[in-house]
């Protein structure tokens, strides 16, 4: 906000906004906030709050949803609810956190890209085209035989995976509000690039690009599964959402508790993103708002 | 032939809104009714209320609609279906984007008979070419082989009127079928519509916010205001002795007086001097011409709080020329010198005074400003970058802004989709006056407005001139808006300087043909004036 007009202006303004925010939230949108809430707060609070710990097994192998077991158990007999809930931490923070860094150096970028001229456009655009090329599960292969499995490695590479796709489309974005004619004027005004990247440009695409990040988490939480597939991933006996449903397919004809839960878990969280992000007041609904 | 059109205490609302509040009207079978009014007048409501068509989110509330023995607003889907087209055929304002590009224009013609099936494809085609050459389109009998964006726009609008009248229908709606052309084009179109809808004895619904293109067109005008009928009559009377005091501000607002404002003194020095300026796009060939030239071999001379007016029809180059001036297209020979001291071509090398004294005005105020910016973020920007303003004479500044073109400082908290056109033009130009820039170049800013938010807005520059003593580059097609406010006029043809023609001089010629072309095109307030233009061309 570095062009609010008062200085004690500022924090009502901001707080003005945010106001105005929620206030557009219809039922949906409420309801995504308190699911995203739910899954956060499980994270950070849930092991500590459990009774029973994930790695501990022994009992029935698949058992049934039962008092003791309130999502089951499963293939080596450990508690399935306890399970869901330690892999949130993973799910919830590396896929957010890949997500996060993907599409913000993706928008990033294509900002620069747009903002700036041919040939910098031109030298990224083909960079992060040769980056597309390359198959996205041979290049986590490259990647954690290279530096080895971490949770930083896991989110540094699912974020370079998927910078080049968040970048072509905020690029494409960009590249049309650039064309405008209140662009042009802010640079007869003789503004500098960072200035129509941050305050004309990025505004009038973020509601796009909200969408586009909710796209890209699903897609992001279905790498680190098929990651953890191939044994690249999280590293048992910890395990995100996407391992719990692979290590437990088995059950799956017989529809197990074990597989469904963390199956439900992980379709919740996706779709209450979604619904958070379609409730954002974007260019259409600032315009029905205006009116 | 055409049929009775009776509308009786029609009403069309959207939400809780009135759009269209009870209005009532005959047209009498062959005669044609032109709907004028402002933006959000209701007229174009009104005429697609007449087949039985509400737009997304409104609703035909009451009354009726009788075209001949049919009542429109009871049939069912399927009977209005069969009304649409056949017994009412539409002409909407953009051609361009009536037209599907992606098939033949002749497919798309004759497909309401095809549809309603009153003629058989190969007959269809016949007519449809017949038509074509009834409407003085070039190679009638190939044209319809093109595609929607191999013709021009011009041509595009009467095709479509080929298309409406395939079918034979009794009522024709043309809805502003020439707003969005060149005056030169606008007289040909108008000419053909008028000859069709005659000799065919249609009866017409004609929409327009023009009054001197109505006057052409129309037996009878129906004034529309917030919905509301304010006055109808015949042309004549009703432009001769308008009752209703809107009427009046319509006639005159289409009536341009000359806004004598501070002209420039003669030994006033020179802002802006202009010599054997040529630009174009592309890559330089040889002899660092470059590969489309838009402007070619321009000289100019713009002295202080002097207004000198471009004008020429699209692509005769006088939005370059303002691009060009303001440092957007380095041009590929020539120079440029402000104040006495030469202007870089190039943006980047100007100085932040240089930029700051010369500032651009868009036609478009809807793509001019940001939409997720507030009015007074906007009008702070210039602000703070050039002079470093904060605080309490910042928020003054903008205030005195606000009130200078004659904006309630309430807007002041909103964003631009919350403004109506008029508005929005308005904060544009206080953006530009912010830099308390030496010459503000304007390209086209009244073209998106209705006829008297445009005559306000002119009126507005006109008294920013007397006041400030600012400089003006006007860019316009309209001959009336330039002669209006501007000293001297440069007309423009293919990215070159035709003439240059002195406000003393506007009345007296002989002046450049092209001028004169011009000059004739526009439609003037009175009825049989493209009647006697008819009569000259066959003279000549």
């Amino acid at each position: 906000m570095s062009t609010a007009i008062h200085a004690g202006s500022i924090d009502r303004s901001v707080l003005r906004r945010w106001r105005d925010r929620l206030a557009h939230f219809g039922p949906t949108g409420w309801l995504g906030l308190a699911v995203i809430a739910f899954w956060a707060a499980a994270a950070i609070f849930g092991p500590a709050l459990m009774s029973q710990r994930g790695d501990v097994g022994g009992g029935d192998v698949f058992a049934p949803i039962s008092a003791a077991h309130w999502f089951g158990t499963d293939y080596l007999g450990r508690d399935m609810l306890a399970r869901v809930i330690e892999g949130a931490r993973y799910t919830v923070g590396v896929a957010f956190g890949a997500t996060l860094l993907a599409s913000g150096t993706g928008t990033l970028l294509a900002l620069l890209a747009a903002a700036s001229g041919r040939w910098i456009d031109g030298t990224l655009s083909r960079a992060l085209d040769t980056l597309t090329a390359i198959p996205s599960k041979m290049f986590a292969l490259l990647m954690v035989a290279g530096f080895g499995s971490s949770v930083t490695m896991l989110i540094v590479t699912a974020a370079i995976i998927y910078v080049p796709g968040a970048y072509r489309i905020a690029r494409s974005l960009a590249v049309n509000i650039n064309a405008l004619d209140y662009v042009t004027v802010a640079r007869t005004r003789g503004e500098g690039i960072v200035y129509v990247m941050l305050q004309e440009i990025l505004p009038n695409i973020t509601g796009p690009m909200l969408a586009d990040f909710g796209l890209r988490f699903v897609y992001v939480v279905l790498l680190l599964a098929s990651l953890s597939f191939l044994g690249l991933g999280i590293q048992p006996p910890e395990a995100d959402w996407g391992s719990l449903v692979r290590e437990n397919i088995e059950t799956l004809a017989s529809g197990g508790a074990a597989v469904i839960a963390p199956s439900i878990a992980i379709a919740s969280l996706t779709i209450a993103v979604n619904l958070v992000i379609d409730n954002l007041p974007g260019r259409a609904a600032r315009e029905r708002g205006a009116r | 032939m055409g049929a009775l059109v009776v509308v009786d205490k029609l009403t069309v609302s959207a939400g809780s809104a009135t759009l269209v509040d009870a209005l009532s009207f005959t047209i009498r079978p062959g005669e044609v009714l032109a709907l004028i009014g402002e933006s959000g007048s209701g007229k174009t409501t009104t005429a697609l209320a007449l087949m039985g068509h509400a737009r997304r989110g409104c609703r035909i509330s009451g009354g009726s609609v009788r075209i001949g023995d049919v009542d429109v607003l009871s049939l069912a889907p399927r009977q209005l279906r069969a009304l649409r087209g056949r017994t009412v055929s539409y002409i909407a304002q953009s051609a361009a984007a009536s037209f599907d590009p992606s098939r033949s224009i002749l497919d798309q013609v004759v497909e309401p008979a095809c549809l309603h099936g009153t003629l058989p494809r190969g007959e269809a085609e016949l007519k449809a070419i017949a038509l074509f050459r009834e409407l003085a389109l070039p190679e009638p009998e190939t044209i319809g082989q093109r595609y929607p964006h191999q013709v021009s726009g011009g041509q595009l609008q009467r095709l479509m009127a080929a298309m409406a009248l395939i079918t034979e229908p009794d009522v024709v709606i043309l809805d502003e079928p020439t707003t969005a052309l060149d005056v030169t084009t606008q007289v040909e179109v108008l000419r053909a519509f008028r000859r069709v809808v005659r000799e065919r004895h249609v009866t017409a619904v004609y929409v327009s916010h023009d009054l001197a293109v109505v006057a052409q067109m129309a037996d009878h005008i129906l004034v529309l205001r917030d919905g509301r009928m304010r006055e109808v009559g015949a042309t004549e009377r009703l432009l001769a002795s308008p009752q209703n005091e809107y009427t009046q501000s319509l006639l005159a607002a289409a009536r341009p007086a000359t806004r004598t404002a501070g002209t420039a003194r003669d030994d006033a020095d020179v802002l802006l001097r202009v010599k054997g300026l040529s630009a174009g796009y592309g890559a330089p060939g040889p002899g660092g011409k470059p590969a489309v030239t838009i402007l070619e071999d321009i000289d100019l001379q713009l002295k202080r709080g002097q207004a000198i007016g471009v004008i020429g029809e699209s692509g005769s180059g006088k939005t370059t020329l303002a691009r060009v001036i303001a440092g957007l297209l380095p041009p590929s020979t020539g120079t440029m010198e402000f104040d006495g001291r030469a202007l870089p071509p190039a943006l980047g090398a100007r100085s932040r005074d240089n930029l700051r004294r010369i500032q651009i005005v868009f036609q478009s105020a809807d793509t001019a400003l940001n939409p997720s910016q507030t009015i007074d973020r906007i009008l702070a920007r210039p602000l703070q970058f050039y002079r470093g303003l904060k605080g309490e004479p910042l928020r003054k500044r903008i205030d005195e802004l606000l009130d200078l073109v004659k904006l309630p400082r309430t807007l002041a908290g909103r964003l631009p989709g919350g403004l109506s056109g008029g508005q929005k033009q308005r904060v544009n130009l206080a953006r530009a006056l912010a830099a308390e820039p030496d010459l503000i170049l304007c390209d086209e800013v009244t073209s998106a407005l209705d006829t008297v938010v445009g005559a306000a807005v002119l009126d507005l520059i006109a008294e920013l001139r007397k006041e400030l003593g600012v400089s003006y580059l006007f860019i316009s097609h309209d001959l009336h808006t330039v002669r209006a406010v501007c000293d001297e006029i440069v007309v423009m043809q293919y990215g070159r300087k035709l003439a240059q023609v002195a406000r003393a001089d506007y009345d007296r010629g002989p002046h450049h043909p092209y001028y004169e072309q011009l000059a004739r095109a526009v439609p003037e307030l009175r009825r049989g004036w493209l009647d006697e233009m008819d009569a000259q061309r066959k003279a000549a």
